[in-house]
């Protein structure tokens, strides 16, 4: 379970609304969520990126609202995990519920820039910047975490361990 | 090492004498809550998992408040959706068209809420409730779904940062003005992860309002939860209201703080949060240069009836300024009865505004007030992030309803001894 993509750069203090506008909450479609993914922040974000890409961003990532069409439409836009400096709280809650790798790493952070090519061992919590030839470490997953990822999810790891 | 309010609060709820910053613990709940954008994601998670009843229906709260009365066909399919669900299940507290009114106004005001009780609910300003001694705090969609089924969730103890408060408000400055001069001095991730735990002699000049007003925007310093002690106060607001026994838990003398932050409310101003963060905190004397197109007074932060009465004192004998569009949304059905009772309503119809059904719609851009490309809006809600009211480049300024009644009147930003 590992990650390499190209990466998308974001500033500090990145909220829920502009990751998706609430006038686009009214529904839960994924793929409709992830076609708004960003728009208000960075209109192309939807054409230049890929799946697999990694969203890299400064502190405070997902602030604001807990709605957890912000995890899900980074998801469902295909990126595969999310580095940040840190995230607010909620946010980070959300996004390892619903099966988003998201890694906090401030060197790694401070030193990707926007269309670095990255590469993350989620076992280690080594993050590498190929472009660049940097390494940064990450603190890896505990075996909990990373089971519920793998899984999807929180609801789809509880599956089967209901006595 | 003694423990704060919150850690009390916690331990309680976990079964443990004693719990410490950072640790990990499985807590029980007193009530589980969610609203018309973040239910139905929950029932998809409860369904998927295949769980077929919920832990206790009496302890469960749904409001259809943030696109009802539906704004468009895809929200009247979210509460549909929901209330399918509450019928299902029977739930006691479900609150629709009719009876509903804004969450964190309507569940204080029907006594759902007690001192030293935990909640969840997956709406940020679930926070709120800590303005009532309890521990109350946001989560998503899947934590709900989880929690409707088992009636617990797991929490991290946060460490906290103490507020002592001292001295009295002047006049016109309000709760709203006390949680944007502390973000403006903390930042919007000042107290991220933490509690926010109010104490000090301060604390029995605020009315139970300014008290909710600021708990509710503690999430916008990034806290877990803000919490005030409970007294006299306190009381008074929950006699009749809360009819089961509640606790109300103290700080120990030698609970421990991350920092503590000294605020003299004597020295708090009317405070404008400018775009596009809550954090930049402005005097509102400073504003004269800033035109406006709209003023909103409302939402979960400051729909109460002591907001509607204080923005009514400013407008009453006024009008707005031409081209100015004023939206006024009491928080609940009650708090709109009581506004027409006492002929707040028809101050603000004689100052041009419009009085609307409880709705959280023009706070997050949804309905009732969006906002075009260049407007400007002062309003009482809680955030003024890129987009929130409508247009990528609108601009949002956050400020207590006698700031924004003040600004409503002038045309632009005003403080409201100025009008």
């Amino acid at each position: 379970m590992d990650a390499h993509g190209i990466a998308h750069k974001f500033g500090d203090h990145v909220d829920t609304d502009v990751i998706i506008p609430a006038r686009y909450l009214a529904t839960q479609d994924e793929q409709e969520l992830a076609a708004h993914c960003m728009e208000d922040i960075d209109a192309d974000f939807r054409k230049k990126s890929k799946d697999g890409d990694i969203m890299v961003a400064g502190a405070n990532f997902g602030c604001g609202s807990s709605r957890e069409h912000a995890p899900i439409a980074i998801k469902a836009s295909g990126v595969s995990c999310v580095i940040a400096a840190n995230f607010a709280r909620i946010f980070y809650r959300n996004a390892i519920n619903i099966g988003l790798p998201i890694l906090e790493c401030p060197d790694a952070s401070a030193g990707i820039d926007d269309g670095d090519e990255v590469t993350v061992d989620y076992d280690t919590g080594v993050i590498t910047n190929v472009t660049k030839g940097q390494t940064y470490q990450a603190e890896p997953f505990p075996a909990f975490i990373k089971d519920m990822i793998q899984k999807g999810g929180l609801m789809a790891s509880l599956k089967g361990t209901e006595e | 090492m003694g423990m704060t309010m919150t850690q009390k609060i916690l331990a309680a709820h976990a079964g443990l004498e004693e719990v410490r910053a950072g640790q990990l613990i499985q807590a029980k709940l007193d009530l589980v809550l969610g609203n018309d954008i973040t239910f139905p994601v929950a029932i998809n998670q409860f369904e998927a998992n295949g769980f077929t009843s919920v832990f206790d229906k009496s302890r469960v709260a749904m409001v259809m408040d943030h696109f009802a009365p539906n704004k468009d066909i895809k929200a009247a399919t979210g509460c549909q959706k929901c209330r399918t669900f509450a019928k299902r299940f029977d739930i006691d507290n479900y609150f629709d068209v009719g009876e509903m009114g804004i969450e964190h106004a309507l569940l204080p005001e029907k006594g759902l809420v007690g001192p030293g009780e935990a909640v969840i609910g997956a709406d940020s300003h679930t926070c709120t409730y800590g303005a009532l001694g309890a521990f109350s705090t946001g989560v998503g969609s899947t934590d709900l779904g989880a929690a409707l089924a088992v009636g617990y969730t797991w929490f991290k103890v946060p460490s906290a940062i103490r507020v002592n408060l001292t001295g009295t408000l002047k006049p016109f400055v309000s709760g709203k003005d006390v949680i944007l001069t502390l973000i403006g001095m903390i930042g919007v991730d000042g107290a991220r992860y933490q509690s926010l735990e109010f104490a000090g002699d301060g604390v029995k000049s605020l009315t139970i309002f300014d008290r909710l007003t600021i708990c509710n925007m503690a999430i916008e310093a990034g806290a877990k939860n803000g919490i005030f002690p409970v007294d006299d106060i306190t009381r008074e607001y929950v006699a009749g209201r809360v009819n089961r026994d509640w606790t109300a838990y103290e700080a120990d003398p030698d609970a421990e703080y991350e920092q503590t932050i000294d605020l003299d409310l004597g020295t708090v101003e009317c405070t404008v949060a400018y775009p596009h963060l809550p954090e930049n905190a402005h005097s509102a004397r400073e504003g004269k240069d800033i035109t406006i197109d709209q003023i909103v007074i409302g939402s979960c932060t400051n729909g109460q009836l002591a907001d509607m009465q204080a923005a009514a004192a400013v407008l009453k004998g006024h009008h707005l300024a031409k081209g100015v569009r004023g939206i006024i949304i009491p928080a609940t059905e009650q708090v709109y009865r009581d506004c027409i009772h006492q002929g707040l309503v028809d101050i603000f119809l004689d100052a041009g505004c419009i009085v609307s059904t409880p709705t959280c719609g023009p706070c997050l851009g949804g309905h009732m007030g969006c906002l075009a490309a260049g407007e400007r809006c002062v309003s009482t809600t809680n955030r003024n992030f890129v987009g929130r009211m409508g247009h990528v480049d609108s601009e949002v300024y956050l400020a207590s309803p006698a700031v924004a009644a003040a600004s409503g009147i002038a045309g632009h930003i005003a403080h409201p001894e100025e009008v």
